[in-house]
């Protein structure tokens, strides 16, 4: 009798503990994805594409298997959620519109950290609209080809030291300066010669009409748009760009500046260095259009990621607005 | 004071089932840990497996169980539970008499019947703890890993548990616990200082019983299973404290006593050099793992960690050198030191093996300290872990929130010293009644003298890497 129920107990104890794990598991799995997020060298996200019809719930159960990481989904209010070893995060969303979604990791979780992303395809009915082109392809630019400014100003523009020179503004031979157009498709080099050409300047000396070009650059965006961009850039840049800009993030450790692009080095190790925004030489020589478009379509060769999945137009517009900080001084 | 003379103490420990019950829930236990490691998250802090075997059993084992108990927890370990269990052909047994009391109980039908072990007698040349000390090492090379990934604990653990089985249906009794256990290796060693033991209460009743049923079983219980006379027992080191000689005794001659702190030290009979050596090796292993786990050397863990690798092997060489020559080799020059101070006759390799003996307070000090650096510190992962053992996400009772707070985090160095310093000074009391046993006490005094003074080194050594 006694062994006979102790078999019955040891049967209770281990087949009722594996179904009470079974059970679980199974309801646990019932109608939420898993989503594992591992570093990029472990593999990544675990699935990388998810598919949910517009209008659906999609349901994540977020998880890291090693690092803190972060998600969110590109071009979306969605905020952006930690990703905590060991836990799961619950998370809805719903997509209203069908297309692909791209979500990415928001935390720096390694030197592939850029590379962690993943698919999300909204199915259904779709209502094809007109796409228009990035200005950069409007504009036909390379945004491969190297410049360099061959003019660059004695000290920091600023909008604040020449004050009396901005009544020039509001004359309406300068008006055409402050439009969008002009301002995002010219560098600042090209603003500071058309202005040195024009006659109405040409009393101004050098180092004035550069601060010329640092006003039209403010009037072009707001103080709200540049500190959006300065939260992006810190979140999204400056691990390989630097804090300050200077393209010396902390996942640039180790790398090897060469011309051209990299061949034969791992992923994480491009060879070609981030560029340096406070540099003047480079982003003088550069328009916000040429910007917009390294930012959208990434770098070719280097370790310049494609933004244009994330980041939305106004987002990427003042992301470019930002970068000219490292060479304009800001005046609130 | 013997502990039997309670009623209820004798009741629950003679009967079956509590034992049995406990055993139970380890095994479970056991097994959640095995399927977290392998299905759960690999998160080792959020993982049911590391942090209830690493730190939750680690901290009870060394805190507590071995200190106080001995090996009461080979009493309730899980690992050898299915392998007896096949063994005997019973779960909870014995109920009929078997002469040897294992393998002769299956009953045609039963899942026991498919299986038929083969009882074989451990071989004599092994019938000693150098396997042990092996396995011991063998595990803790790789300690860097098992302790951090949750799959790497799950298939030791589960390989501990099909050996335990493999071994249990070739030979007899707990073979695998008495000499391939790398954990009760040093629970034994250590078991030698717990202020209990399983100890016959007059021997002359034993001389008169024909039978010894306590070795042979009897429809009462199995003859002992850690092959052990009882009769002629001495030291703690290999009674498994499983209690069959309790139930198998016609003559109610079997006691539990209580007993004053580290009893065995000062038993003459049978210090042995492989048990003299699981001392250096735990004493060692002590030092390497304070030093790579919880020191500030990245190095060094780095290495540790990459197991295969050149630095590893390095690491690994290093490791071995240290344990198995280093320190033994500084021992034999102490003890040989003494001797010349003190003019002694006595053989440099008897003195060696006796006063090792010496160290083993001194180790289960270095254990304690060393466990204490991380137990409490990371003691909060224990309530999040049981509400989400798996790390799926499951919120069982409510605790799978907790964030990580260190506990007693300033207390902690004062404990450690305390320890440090009560196992120093436990090891220079030893060494110098060992070394009383066969000199006069002015000759005793500079025979353990140099003894000592290693002891002292270590001490210092470790709370240096500790405490500092």
């Amino acid at each position: 009798m006694n062994e006979k129920s102790a078999r019955i107990l040891a049967a209770v104890f281990l087949l009722g503990g594996l179904a009470a794990l079974g059970i679980s598991w199974r309801l646990g799995q019932a109608d939420a994805v898993i989503l594992h997020a591992r570093m990029p060298e472990a593999g990544g996200w675990t699935p990388a594409d998810l598919t949910v019809a517009a209008g659906q719930p999609l349901r994540l159960r977020l998880t890291s298997d090693d690092v803190m990481h972060g998600f969110a989904i590109g071009q979306s209010d969605q905020p952006a959620v930690d990703v905590e070893p060991g836990k799961v995060t619950n998370l809805t969303v719903i997509f209203d519109k069908p297309g692909t979604y791209t979500f990415y990791c928001t935390r720096w979780c390694g030197p592939n950290h850029w590379r962690m992303r993943g698919a999300i395809i909204v199915t259904g009915e779709r209502v094809e609209q007109p796409v228009t082109p990035p200005l950069y392809a409007q504009l036909g630019l390379d945004i491969d080809a190297r410049r360099e400014a061959q003019t660059i100003p004695a000290g920091k523009p600023s909008t604040q030291r020449s004050a009396e020179i901005f009544a020039q503004f509001l004359l309406p031979s300068a008006q055409s300066y402050l439009s969008p157009g002009y301002y995002r498709s010219r560098s600042p080099e090209q603003v500071w010669q058309d202005l040195r050409d024009d006659p109405h300047w040409v009393h101004y000396s050098d180092l004035q009409l550069w601060d010329a070009v640092a006003y039209i650059w403010q009037a072009n965006t707001t103080p709200e748009a540049l500190a959006e961009a300065r939260s992006l850039y810190a979140r999204n840049c400056a691990a390989c760009h630097g804090e300050s800009g200077g393209g010396d993030g902390v996942f640039i450790g180790g790398q090897v500046q060469v011309q051209g692009e990299a061949h034969g080095f791992p992923p994480g190790y491009e060879t070609v260095l981030p560029t340096d925004f406070t540099d003047p030489r480079h982003l003088l020589a550069v328009s916000p259009a040429h910007l917009q478009g390294k930012i959208i379509r990434g770098g070719m060769g280097t370790g310049m990621p494609m933004w244009g999945v994330i980041f939305t137009e106004e987002q990427t517009w003042a992301l470019v607005s930002y970068l000219y900080t490292f060479q304009f001084e800001e005046v609130p | 004071m013997n502990l039997l003379r309670y009623p209820l103490i004798k009741t629950l420990l003679k009967n079956r089932w509590p034992q049995f019950t406990i055993m139970l829930v380890a095994l479970a236990g056991f097994l959640l840990a095995v399927l977290s490691g392998l299905f759960g998250t690999p998160v080792g802090s959020r993982n049911f497996g590391i942090v209830f075997v690493w730190i939750a059993w680690w901290a009870i084992l060394m805190l507590v169980a071995v200190p106080f108990l001995g090996r009461g927890w080979c009493s309730i370990c899980p690992i050898p539970a299915p392998g007896e269990w096949l063994q005997r052909g019973k779960l909870l047994g014995p109920g009929e008499f078997n002469h040897r009391g294992h393998g002769e109980n299956q009953k045609k039908g039963s899942v026991f019947s498919v299986v038929k072990p083969l009882n074989r007698r451990w071989p004599k040349r092994f019938r000693n703890i150098w396997l042990q000390n092996g396995t011991f090492l063998l595990v803790a090379l790789f300690s860097a890993v098992i302790l951090t990934q949750p799959r790497v604990t799950a298939i030791v653990l589960a390989a501990f548990l099909f050996a335990a089985v493999g071994i249990s249906l070739i030979f007899e009794r707990r073979a695998f616990c008495r000499y391939l256990c790398p954990v009760g290796g040093f629970i034994g060693l250590y078991s030698q200082l717990a202020p209990v033991e399983v100890r016959v209460v007059d021997t002359a009743v034993c001389a008169s019983h024909v039978e010894k049923t306590c070795y042979t079983g009897s429809v009462n219980g199995y003859g002992c299973p850690w092959d052990v006379f009882p009769p002629g027992m001495v030291k703690n080191t290999y009674c498994g404290t499983c209690m069959e000689c309790l139930r198998t005794c016609p003559h109610d001659n079997i006691a539990i006593n209580i007993r004053p702190f580290g009893a065995d030290l000062s038993v003459e009979r049978n210090r042995k050099l492989d048990e003299a050596y699981k001392a250096f090796i735990m004493l060692g292993a002590a030092a390497v793992y304070s030093t790579v786990l919880l020191g500030p050397w990245g190095a060094l863990k780095l290495a540790a960690y990459s197991v295969g690798g050149l630095p590893w092997l390095a690491y690994a060489a290093s490791f071995l050198t240290f344990i198995l020559l280093a320190l033994p080799g500084l021992f034999w020059l102490t003890v040989w030191a003494g001797k010349k101070i003190s003019g002694s006759a006595l053989p440099v390799k008897e003195s060696f093996v006796a006063q090792s003996y010496a160290l083993v307070p001194l180790g289960l000090a270095a254990w304690a300290a060393f466990s204490l650096s991380f137990v409490f510190a990371n003691f909060s992962y224990v309530l999040a872990a049981l509400s989400d053992p798996l790390g799926w996400g499951w919120d069982l009772i409510g605790t799978a929130g907790v964030t990580w707070t260190p506990w007693l985090a300033g207390l902690t160095p004062f404990l450690q010293v305390g320890v440090l310093v009560g196992g120093f000074i436990w090891a220079a009391v030893t060494s110098r009644k060992i070394a009383a046993e066969k000199a006069d006490s002015a000759q005793a005094v500079k025979l353990s003298t140099p003894v000592i003074v290693f002891c002292l080194a270590f001490t210092l050594t470790l709370m240096g890497l500790l405490v500092a």
